[in-house]
């Protein structure tokens, strides 16, 4: 079968690539493109690890078809500093240790971010339940958390 | 994993300090790279040629391998190599055996899942199409899934023919392993006993739940070296068992570990890197492979399944007199020693004069057992703390104040046999007694649930390299792959150990050949192990380091001491000399006899064990029979927290996954032997929005057996929440639940049947 052409932007970058009709978003990002900071965890949209943002919108990469990025604006964990300057999230995810593998954490930030541009001032039950699509195995979620709602609080703040 | 636990048998390690960088709570070094998506883990590396492989795997529980025709996958186009058993190297010992017929079936396959063959090829699409035109021909046979019937007569049997030592008579052929632990006279403890309560408790398997599959990348070529790059707990263990199972020299394979996407135990082994090794050698490619999630459900993990019988005596006023527990564990296809372990931490809390633990392994056909946080605790002392509970329940009896009667403490014999030496229990029930948490009002359909939990900690074989860097920092080398944050702490005991900030200090995890051994990431034994190497290589620096002063001063050796990162004279007779600082010292080092190094190897011993308290309150919906955490708080002895927060986040870790495996997670398999929930969807793992914030109380009851009295503190707490959940669902629920998980169904069905 032949393949697809897209043309996308991701991270603000124009990008273009070619793919088969059954192949995600996620595994171009990773395997055509190199960015291999969505992670698979499950294939099947349950372990949030691959989560980007496509339009604003907050999606499993792994369940988005590569060719659906055609002309939309992709945005990955990758995309999230500014040259040397961290993300405030990314700063109160090290700050409050808020990783232990570090595995799941790039789909966390990526949900985060997507929360706090809609919710500013989010409570605590509203961060668990934005966040109830990220497992993570390591920290039970605390310091994740706190992570994210003192990166609210300082965003708010500035 | 506890190999060679010697309680008491180091304990000069430790003298008391004040420390200037352990305790403080510093960036992870690796943190930067992980919050931008830089880290590489083990799915993340690619080669130039590189191929990619996949498994065919057994659609049956049990079968015979009547034979293997690979021949139409050879011919399809872009196949570069197919393997089977028969490209594996017979091993001498049992153990690497079974563990290599559990990478690629060899004559029979034991479970829904087992791997048969493997292929290569130009990409995934193209090996998985391959793996439709492998022909095997199986005899199916009756299957058994379940513990207790699997030590049933009418059983059938897996390994025919195979004789396990020291079996009793009157088990059948698939017992694999029986164990006995225990002293005194448990007729006369129980004859002593104002009530005895006997109960039986069933566990599900529960996975561990990694969210990184198992992912490899192997190069081969025709002279015959290798390279594997794998995400795994020990770099080490990948390098021997793959290079036995393909039959080359290990100094031929180097092994070098990626990032790791959490492991808890299930990533002590090896699954994939001998087949992607094999499939290199004979592709002469880069060979690639990922496991499915899938996959990772049915072929690798899960921890095992538990039935056990517990009996205790106790006098009114709450002191127990004899307790026994009969323990039948499964954990798939191999024999294991999880049921053993279970046997020897059962009562580990207590403090007993009659005692007896007996165990046996019963092999099923479910997916070899991989170590799980505490392999056997959790589920041995879920069953002995709920009878525990009950008893209180019965007496009126505080379950705080019951423990602390009983408790072990230093000169202890304990349940498994060596006599305690420092130990936190008694500090730490305390700690709980005292907390707000413990006092504060429940509400209605509530309960609360507390729980003791041990673990022994391992030491084991390591080693730590490190060089002084000539304009004054320091590069550390250490051989165990970073799972929660040891990086850190390793680079905080330098630190500190030779006086120097926290940042003038970068730790990596070496690749096989960068230092000597290392026993695998497991029993907790990092930050004891490595940083107790760490230290003394700090020292044996610092050795040489005093050593380069006292030639510039032009005094004897023996007359520098170190001091706050510098080398100065010992007391005035020495000399008066300025102070000379590591900086100072590193960048003349080539006129004073070149690098300057420290480095130690040791087969660890005094990991000190560790000992936490959990308390609970649940609320239980009598309508749904569905289970709310509203609070939770666990009290831990670390010994000493060198990075707190990393000391909180594995106290936090374990209660959340001891929560998953008391009221959601399990292996569920039809009459057909298969694994029915093989996915996150359907086996359920705790999420944010099922919990509450994790409160986490640090104790330091320092380790004799560490020069900072570092405890292990990985494992101990997922072993008290089964029974602290357990205990807090059967006084909401105003009956006894000795089942896990704790479902709303079953837990309904408990309500309705107390009626």
């Amino acid at each position: 079968m032949s393949k697809i052409h897209v043309s996308t932007s991701i991270n603000g970058d124009a990008v273009e690539y070619l793919c088969d009709p059954s192949e995600t978003l996620l595994d171009v990002l990773r395997n055509r493109v190199g960015l291999t900071g969505a992670k698979e965890g499950c294939g099947s949209g349950d372990c949030g690890a691959c989560s980007v943002e496509l339009d604003g919108r907050l999606v499993c990469s792994c369940l988005v078809l590569a060719a659906e990025a055609e002309g939309k604006e992709v945005s990955t964990v990758e995309g999230l500093a500014d040259g040397e300057k961290l993300h405030v999230l990314q700063q109160k995810m090290l700050e409050h240790a808020a990783l232990q593998c570090g595995i799941c954490t790039p789909g966390i930030l990526v949900a985060a971010k997507a929360l706090l541009e809609k919710n500013p001032d989010p409570t605590e039950t509203e961060v668990r339940y934005w966040l109830a699509g990220n497992l993570c195995r390591c920290t039970g979620y605390d310091k994740i958390i706190r992570a994210v709602m003192d990166a609210a609080a300082e965003m708010r703040g500035a | 994993m506890v190999t060679e636990y010697k309680e008491g048998a180091a304990g000069t390690e430790y003298s008391k300090r004040d420390f200037k960088v352990v305790g403080t709570r510093p960036p992870r070094p690796d943190g930067v790279d992980k919050v931008t998506g830089r880290a590489l883990f083990g799915a993340d590396l690619t080669a130039p040629g590189m191929l990619h492989a996949t498994i065919l795997r057994s659609p049956h529980a049990h079968a015979r391998i009547v034979s293997i025709d690979i021949s139409g996958a050879l011919a399809l186009d872009g196949v570069k190599a197919v393997v089977t058993s028969n490209d594996f190297v017979k091993q001498g010992s049992s153990g690497n055996q079974d563990t290599l017929d559990n990478c690629m079936a060899r004559g029979k396959v034991f479970y829904d899942g087992h791997a048969v063959a493997a292929v290569a090829a130009v990409s995934v699409k193209v090996a998985n199409e391959a793996l439709k035109l492998i022909k095997v021909e199986y005899e199916v046979l009756p299957h058994v899934t379940d513990v207790d019937a699997g030590m049933l007569d009418s059983a059938p049997v897996l390994h025919e023919g195979r004789k396990f030592r020291n079996i009793p008579e009157g088990n059948n052929a698939n017992v694999s392993g029986y164990w006995e632990f225990g002293h005194g006279d448990t007729d006369a403890g129980f004859a002593k006993a104002d009530i005895i309560v006997e109960r039986s408790f069933k566990t599900a398997a529960t996975h561990q739940g990694y969210i990184e599959p198992h992912a490899t990348l192997a190069t081969m070529g025709p002279d015959g070296r290798g390279e594997i790059w794998a995400c795994t707990q020990g770099h080490y263990m990948v390098r021997d068992m793959a290079a036995a199972f393909v039959g080359m020299d290990t100094s031929q394979l180097r092994v070098t570990p990626s990032e790791i996407g959490g492991g808890f135990g299930g990533k002590t082994t090896v699954y994939l890197e001998p087949v992607a090794l094999a499939l290199a050698k004979k592709s002469g490619r880069p060979v690639k492979m990922v496991m499915t999630r899938e996959e990772v459900f049915r072929a690798s993990g899960p921890t095992t399944s538990s039935s056990t019988d517990v009996k205790i005596g106790m006098t009114k006023d709450g002191r127990i007199t004899a307790g026994q527990a009969k323990l039948r564990y499964q954990g798939g296809a191999y024999p294991n020693i999880t049921a053993m372990l279970g046997a020897m931490t059962a009562f580990a809390a207590y403090d007993l004069d009659a005692v007896q633990t007996l165990a046996w392994n019963v092999l099923t056909n479910r997916p070899k057992q991989a170590a799980y946080r505490a392999p056997g605790a959790p589920m041995a002392i879920y069953a002995v703390e709920s009878v525990v509970d009950e008893l209180c329940q019965k007496l009126d009896l505080d379950p705080i104040d019951v423990r602390l009667m009983n408790a072990a403490k230093k000169g202890t014999l304990s349940s498994y046999g060596p006599t305690f030496d420092e130990i936190g229990l008694v500090a730490t029930l305390e700690a709980a007694k005292a907390h707000p948490h413990y006092a504060a009002p429940l509400g209605p359909n509530q309960g609360r649930g507390v729980s003791c939990g041990f673990w022994f900690n391992f030491a084991g074989n390591t080693s730590v390299s490190m060089g002084i860097n000539e304009d004054g920092t320091v590069s550390v080398i250490e051989g165990n792959p970073d799972i929660g944050g040891s990086r850190a702490s390793i680079s905080m005991m330098a630190a500190e150990e030779l006086g120097i900030p926290f940042d003038k200090v970068r730790t990596i995890v070496g690749d096989t050949n960068s230092i000597g051994f290392n026993d695998v990431t497991d029993g907790s034994r990092v930050t004891f192990s490595v940083g107790l190497a760490t230290i003394k290589a700090a020292r044996a620096a610092i050795k040489n380091m005093c050593g380069r002063a006292a030639q510039v001063w032009g005094i004897d050796a023996d007359a520098v001491d170190w001091v706050d990162g510098a080398a100065v004279p010992m007391g005035h007779n020495a000399g008066e000399f300025p102070p000379m600082t590591l900086a100072e010292i590193a960048k003349d080092s080539a006129k004073t006899g070149g690098p300057i190094a420290g480095h130690h190897e040791v087969n660890a011993d005094g990991a000190g064990v560790s000992f936490g308290v959990h308390l609970v309150d649940v609320e239980v919906d009598p309508e749904t029979g569905f289970t709310e955490i509203k609070r939770y708080t666990v009290f831990q002895d670390a010994g000493k927290a060198i990075h707190p927060d990393y000391v909180e986040g594995q106290m936090q870790g374990g209660a959340v996954q001891g929560i998953g495996w008391a009221l959601n997670e399990e292996y569920i398999y039809g009459e057909d032997g298969k694994l029915q929930n093989a996915g996150f969807l359907d086996y359920r793992i705790p999420v944010a929005s099922d919990l509450p914030m994790i409160d986490a109380v640090i104790l330091e009851i320092p380790n004799p057996g560490h020069p900072y009295g570092v405890r292990g503190v990985g494992e101990t707490g997922i072993v008290p929440p089964l029974a602290a959940v357990a205990n807090g669902v059967s006084h909401a629920a105003g009956v006894r639940m000795t089942e896990l998980p704790m479902s709303p169904p079953r837990i309904l069905a408990a309500i309705d049947g107390a009626k």
